[in-house]
């Protein structure tokens, strides 16, 4: 997800016998749906996994503005520019909300930052496939936000309070992102044949990333079973795969476009889709940096990072200055 | 180059209601915390009124200390109006 394949720091989950009394305690809190706040106890592999997954979440939210930010200067029209630029806003603000719940556990925004910048942390995967045609910002809101909306909205009431609350903002927002993209969808779908045809292209390329988005397959996600005894993740991978692929494929047959999956069919015994298997091999090697775009895409942050020094430097000297200046009258007055 | 401070943001939504924490933000001084506020918090119309405090100024009760402080407050069950029977042939209390 925006999160993917997050280190819990385990091997093998304990049984409660193992766990320590303060552990013990901390885990029947969470058994018992007691949220955990920022000075609570807590274990040290707790704090750092809810690091790890909440940066990695922000910075998705942050690398995700660039893919969509490609075609800001070019909407086909004011409206859809206007709105466009709204939803990147929103991005940058899920950013935001998601360090600050990081920082509340004792990591600053200097040090998130920095490790994204030299590739220590992650970002989703899916945010290194390039925007080719308008259509792909059509696909990215319906596809992409979709899979995210069903992501986190259980995780709204996962057992970190910070966390939980900086979800329920984000999710009332990443509603409108969906529509938005099946509104340009839609559009295309209903257009001219060259029109329908760039809406088949785009979901052609942005159909398998989206999928393997949910992260691997459970048997191959050691750190799923810690994360969900921490109740930082509600659902399973494969649970959530199945619910956006369930939600989706009939959004597709209304808008009368192909899902490119051969192996996609309707199951009556499970009340499911079956479907077919993503290529893995490409999912890690996207995650290890050899995506499409995962140069490109860190170059540009890195780049806007030290090309914005000298606004946040001049930003703290007029601040000091100002400071200053109101003590000299202080102390004038006194 | 030191980090921004941190802000703790409160907004007054426009229904009378006191103003509610709705999460912090970096900003070299106050006058930048309201304006960031109010880019990041109020997009859509969620506020008339903002106010930002200095992270560092909260001062907060301390988790450690829930027993002194709350469970005094358990066994005073007859705080709540619900704690008094009242016959059903009573009506408006």
């Amino acid at each position: 997800m925006y999160a993917q394949n997050v280190d819990t720091g385990v091997t093998r989950l304990r049984s409660k016998d193992e766990l320590s009394d303060a552990e013990r305690e901390f885990q029947d809190r969470i058994d018992n749906d007691i949220r955990i706040e920022p000075k609570d106890w807590m274990p040290e592999g707790y704090r750092k996994t809810l690091i790890r997954q909440i940066s990695q979440h922000a910075h998705s939210e942050i690398v995700g503005q660039l893919p969509e930010g490609n075609w800001l200067t070019r909407a086909p029209s004011l409206k859809r520019k206007l709105i466009l630029l709204a939803k990147v806003q929103d991005e940058a603000g899920h950013g935001l909300y998601l360090y600050s719940a990081a920082e509340t556990l004792g990591v600053s925004r200097d040090e998130m930052q920095d490790a994204l910048h030299t590739g220590k942390a992650k970002y989703s995967s899916i945010f290194n496939y390039p925007t080719l045609t308008w259509a792909d910002i059509g696909a990215i809101g319906w596809l992409v936000d979709g899979s995210a909306i069903i992501n986190q909205v259980p995780i709204c009431r996962c057992s970190f309070g910070p966390y939980a609350r900086a979800m329920v903002r984000v999710c009332k927002e990443e509603s409108f992102h969906q529509r938005q993209g099946f509104d340009i969808m839609m559009t295309l779908a209903q257009g001219t044949p060259e029109q329908k045809q760039m809406a088949q292209d785009s979901l052609n390329r942005w159909w398998w990333p989206s999928i393997m988005m949910h992260g691997p397959r459970d048997e191959d996600s050691v750190n799923s079973a810690q994360s969900m005894e921490w109740k930082i993740k509600l659902f399973t991978n494969d649970e959530l795969r199945q619910k956006f692929i369930d939600q989706t494929v009939p959004q597709a047959e209304y808008l009368g476009l192909t899902i490119p999956d051969p192996d996609l069919k309707w199951n009556e015994e499970t009340g499911h889709y079956d479907y077919g298997e993503p290529n893995w091999d490409e999912f890690w090697q996207v995650l290890k940096g050899h995506g499409p775009c995962n140069r490109e895409r860190l170059q540009a942050r890195v780049d806007a990072h030290e090309n914005g020094a000298w606004v946040r430097e001049a930003a703290v000297a007029y601040a000091d200055k100002q400071a200053a200046k109101r003590s000299t009258a202080v102390s004038q007055v006194a | 180059m030191k980090e921004w401070p941190l802000w703790e943001i409160f907004i007054r939504s426009q229904h009378g209601l006191a103003h509610k924490h709705v999460g912090s933000l970096h900003a070299v001084d106050a006058e930048m915390a309201i304006e960031n506020a109010r880019d990041v918090y109020t997009r859509r119309n969620e506020g008339v009124s903002i106010w930002v405090v200095p992270s560092a100024e909260v001062v907060a009760s301390s988790p450690g200390e829930k027993a002194p402080l709350y469970d005094p407050a358990r066994s005073k069950v007859y705080r709540h109006p619900t704690f008094f029977p009242m016959p059903d042939e009573i009506k408006g209390m």
